[in-house]
């Protein structure tokens, strides 16, 4: 099963909070997160490694990013 | 996908390192003591230039606040990072701008200055870093529980542009009436003739720095604010560890310069009455935690077309023209007659925005 965080519009840290509370749960190995900024593409990345987690391919459709997250 | 080296863990230890040595040249260069830097004195300085207040010792058009606006513009441009957008609380967020702008003139000096004060060798900011990272704790509570400005909205491209124009404008000012010898006043522009005001680089050389700055600072999302909230928070070292370039690099180049003179009485622009120290850092450091950046973090977003962070200035600026019409701004002789007060109501106002600015997100 994945779950998608959007985190579209949401300023520092909030996409990291919300990333991280769902890699901390112990439901869903998959995370999806949506972000639209570079800045908050690289808190999320950055904060998942640090979790040990693997980052799949990253998807652009104009502002946004999808950003796809396996807990390890 | 080319990744930014600005933002590995080599690339914000080199920005915190060249903002260090830079802001220790500036000093150098002119600027007032352990105040090569300070994003909230600068703009105070700036709101005095424009009569927004009329303490006749800080009043300057400081080119570094343009330079670091157009800096992040132009690296935005350059990166295709420039969005314009805004509706993320702007009225919770000019409050905050105003608060936070109080907090740091009881201490006398935003995270940034505080940073070069312990690298100065000014004992005092030890306490005010300890505040600072208080008040920053407070903020990181209400984060865990939910507290939330909501989402920002794209918008249009003026809307990104307001605060870029108005530092061309403020520019366009500096140029059309430059300083003369000996008048404080030249046109529309008031001028300090002593005090921290009346210390400052050459012009075009802290413009080109402050570019410089605002570049690499947008790459980097150098934040001073958020090097203690996500060591807190997450206990992540990332942009704590441009924090701690900043502090080491500055300090080593102020010990080259003589620039280093430690110790707490009789320190530049600085006083002594360590509570007010901590609680002035404390309320500031709880005003950029929630308000999600800290003063110069809150100009690069702006730069990129936050007009949130926009706002925030706006409120900053104001603050200052509040905090030294109202005597509530401290001096070196210590905190203003109404500094106390407004500490008090500060914490008041953002203890209550942090309690009511609730929300569950959408996943």
């Amino acid at each position: 099963m994945s779950i998608t965080v959007d985190a579209r519009g949401l300023s520092c840290p909030q996409p990291v909070l919300m990333t991280l509370d769902e890699i901390k749960s112990d439901k869903d190995n998959e995370i999806m997160v949506l972000v639209d900024n570079e800045a908050s593409k690289e808190n999320v990345i950055r904060a998942a490694e640090s979790q040990k987690c693997r980052i799949g391919d990253i998807q652009q459709s104009g502002d946004d990013y999808t950003i796809p997250i396996t807990k390890g | 996908m080319k990744r930014n080296f600005f933002s590995t863990r080599w690339g914000i230890i080199c920005v915190g390192a060249i903002i260090g040595i830079l802001a220790a040249l500036l000093q150098k260069l002119g600027n007032p003591g352990n105040m090569g830097i300070c994003v909230a004195c600068f703009e105070r300085d700036i709101a005095g230039a424009l009569g927004l207040h009329r303490a006749g010792v800080v009043q300057y058009i400081r080119p570094e606040i343009i330079g670091f606006v157009m800096g992040s513009l132009i690296a935005a441009y350059a990166f295709k990072e420039f969005k314009p957008r805004c509706g993320s609380a702007p009225v919770v967020r000019f409050a905050l701008g105003i608060f936070a702008m109080i907090g740091a003139l009881v201490f006398l000096g935003c995270p940034w200055r505080a940073i070069l004060r312990l690298a100065g060798g000014d004992g005092n900011a030890i306490v005010g870093v300890l505040g600072l990272a208080f008040g920053i704790w407070i903020g990181t509570l209400f984060l865990k529980n939910g507290y939330n400005l909501g989402r920002t909205q794209p918008t249009l491209i003026g809307s990104g542009w307001v605060l870029p124009l108005t530092m061309l404008g403020l520019l366009a000012l500096v140029l059309i009436y430059p300083q003369i010898d000996g008048q404080d006043k030249s046109g529309v522009l008031f001028y300090s003739l002593k005090g921290p005001g009346a210390m400052h680089a050459p012009l075009l050389i802290a413009l080109a720095i402050g570019l410089g700055i605002g570049f690499i600072a947008q790459r980097s999302r150098f934040c001073t604010m958020g090097a203690l909230r996500d060591l807190i928070l997450f206990g992540q070292i990332h942009l704590l560890s441009g924090f701690l370039a900043l502090l080491i690099f500055a300090l080593i180049t102020n010990v080259i310069l003589g620039q280093f003179n430690p110790g707490f009485a009789g320190q530049p622009v600085a006083h002594t009455m360590h509570i007010w120290n901590f609680a002035g850092m404390a309320l500031a450091g709880l005003a950029f935690a929630l308000a999600g950046g800290c003063p110069g973090r809150q100009l690069f977003l702006a730069g990129e077309g936050d007009g949130d962070a926009a706002v925030f200035v706006f409120g900053m600026i104001v603050g200052a023209g509040i905090a030294h019409n109202f005597g509530l701004a401290s001096s070196p002789k210590g905190v203003g007659p109404h500094g106390i007060a407004a500490v008090i109501i500060g914490f008041a106002f953002c203890l209550f925005i942090g309690f009511s600015m609730k929300k569950t997100m959408g996943k």
